[in-house]
């Protein structure tokens, strides 16, 4: 895909996450830390792609490590934003 | 599945990622928000999947490995241990970013010295350069991390500490890890051996793991929620970084949203302070024991539970302030008792929060919410000041930095300018305190030195649990 193209896909993103976030209360800071927290291990996909047939032996452990990395961040930011959402929102009812 | 295809695909799961922050902007959207960034992953990863040549046994290892420590670290962490465990997966996530890069270059380096075998689409200085981006911020979002994590668990010390030299070592650092990442980026055109890149290459990555301990060991304890919303921001550009190396388009996006998401939080947690990151990041700020400023006339008094169920009987109006100490005393549940039994006594309940009170932007919410506190009694600070001096009874539970009134009258105060919860604007002040020493900044705090102050040493959840009991036994 055309470079430029994925700089621009790069800065629009930039500008995007800005408005999402500049108004969430603060009460939500710390699960939304955590849930974009687990929106990073995204390098999981790269972590993937590393993990070839045709690769090297250091090729493949290099590759293995950053995906058990990555799933980690991945399943257990999940989780754990979804276990302290569970705790925010019965009083969200309650208004 | 064809590129295109994947890519269509991938947009799918940007969208879901797009939408899945901006509902974990509301309270009542918020747990769907995360669910459906949920789906997005997993339909990112799946579709992944579908690549050629991937060898399929080995990453459903992988992810079953991961999966199952993710599953148990989540599962089983406390509340109040939530900023250490954030911490460490920034720290894994910018670490596999690390690793991403890291075998991509592998790839590239097999390619031969001018790289032009390797085929990504990308001319091989822009990729070199990307890889090195990747390396660096993600080595330095990893040990910043593990650093962080130490801290925060008491294992490294909570304090902040400058080494001797940091700031000639850390410029020191900085400039030759700069000059590697340029070095490395133009190999190409300097017609390097691949022997000598690879050597810069892991040069990179070990003065990368160097820069992230430098960066952490001189912030304090009380910094922290500016170190994780920091952190968290650098693991977002590292995937954002390692997106452009193999030309991934999701990395880029999700990447780049955390990291934007990332920075508006430090901003804001800075700003709550009233502190410049900068000023945050390199002053060491805590660490010089001669930067306690002038010292307090008077004494701290101290005063037994029965004091304070005297006067929280006849209080018509309470406001708790919580710090760190509640999350370190694990107190939040009784705490949310004593505010039940006062509310049922026809008292008004209300809980102060300080924007940095805690070690993580909204630390103490989560630890109310925990507890089951209603949402009307959490009061944001700009809120609550202007009532405090309605306000029968302030009860502050292991709050230092965040209610010492030396920030607004003291311009030779450290923290001088730092918004602050009007504790000392109360009728009478209740202070909960484990020790007679000061807190994490090594500030002596004047509140505790007001005629209306009264101090109740002792750890918090027995403190609190006392003043329960002496309550239901009235």
């Amino acid at each position: 895909m055309n470079l430029v193209l994925l700089l621009f896909i790069f800065v629009l993103a930039g500008f995007l996450g800005y408005e999402l976030i500049k108004k969430v209360p603060s009460q939500l800071h710390t699960p939304l830390m955590s849930g974009s927290n687990a929106i990073s291990g995204i390098t999981i996909v790269g972590a993937i792609i590393a993990v070839r047939e045709d690769g090297s032996t250091a090729g493949i452990i290099i590759g293995i490590s950053a995906l058990v990395l990555a799933t980690i961040n991945v399943v257990g930011g999940y989780l754990v934003t979804d276990r302290m959402l569970a705790m925010f929102k019965p009083k969200g009812k309650n208004q | 599945m064809s590129a295109a295809t994947l890519d269509l695909f991938y947009i799918v799961a940007s969208a879901l990622f797009v939408l899945g922050i901006k509902m974990l902007g509301s309270a009542q959207t918020a747990r769907k928000g995360n669910f459906l960034s949920a789906i997005g992953m997993l339909l990112a990863i799946t579709v992944t999947l579908f690549n050629a040549g991937l060898d399929l046994r080995w990453i459903a290892g992988g992810i079953g490995i991961g999966t199952l420590i993710g599953v148990i670290a989540a599962k089983r962490v406390k509340m109040t241990a939530m900023p250490e465990l954030v911490a460490v997966f920034n720290g894994f996530g910018g670490l596999a970013s690390l690793l991403v890069a890291w075998s991509e270059w592998g790839k590239m380096s097999s390619a031969g010295p001018s790289f032009e075998t390797f085929v990504s689409g990308a001319p091989p200085a822009f990729t070199l350069s990307v890889i090195s981006a990747a390396a660096l911020i993600g080595g330095i979002t990893f040990t910043g991390s593990i650093q962080a994590w130490g801290k925060l668990s008491g294992l490294f010390g909570g304090k902040a500490t400058l080494l001797p030299g940091q700031r000639f070592i850390s410029a020191g650092v900085s400039g030759i890890l700069l000059i590697s990442c340029v070095t490395f980026a133009a190999a190409p055109l300097l017609s390097l051996e691949p022997d000598q890149t690879a050597l810069i290459f892991y040069g990179i990555v070990a003065l990368s793991l160097v820069a992230g301990v430098l960066l952490v060991v001189p912030i304090g304890g009380g910094d922290m929620p500016v170190v994780i919303a920091l952190l968290n921001s650098l693991s977002g550009l590292a995937a954002a970084a390692a997106g452009f190396v193999i030309l991934n388009t999701v990395l880029i996006v999700a990447g780049c949203l955390v990291g934007c998401s990332g920075l508006i939080l430090t901003v804001i947690m800075c700003k709550a302070m009233n502190r410049r990151l900068a000023n945050v990041l390199f002053s060491g700020f805590g660490a010089n024991t001669d930067a306690n400023g002038p010292g307090v006339e008077g004494e701290m008094k101290a005063a037994s539970v029965e004091d304070a169920y005297y006067a929280l009987e006849a209080a018509s109006s309470v406001v708790i302030i919580p710090g760190y100490g509640m999350a370190v005393a694990q107190a939040q549940h009784v705490v949310k008792e004593l505010a039940e039994i006062l509310e049922n006594n026809g008292t008004e309940v209300r809980f102060a929060i300080h924007p940095v009170a805690g070690r993580m932007p909204g630390h103490m919410n989560v630890l109310l919410a925990e507890a089951d506190v209603p949402y009307e009694q959490l009061c944001e600070m700009d809120d609550i000041n202007g009532l405090m001096p309605s306000v029968d009874v302030a009860i502050v539970i292991g709050a230092n930095d965040v209610v010492n009134p030396a920030a607004t009258d003291d311009p030779n105060s450290p923290i001088y300018g730092m918004p602050i919860i009007n504790a000392h604007l109360a009728n009478t002040v209740f202070a909960l305190k484990r020790g007679k020493g000061a807190g994490f900044s090594g500030l002596v705090n004047k509140l505790y030195f007001l005629d209306k102050t009264r101090m109740l040493y002792g750890d918090a959840k027995s403190t609190v649990g006392a003043l329960v009991s002496q309550l239901k036994d009235q």
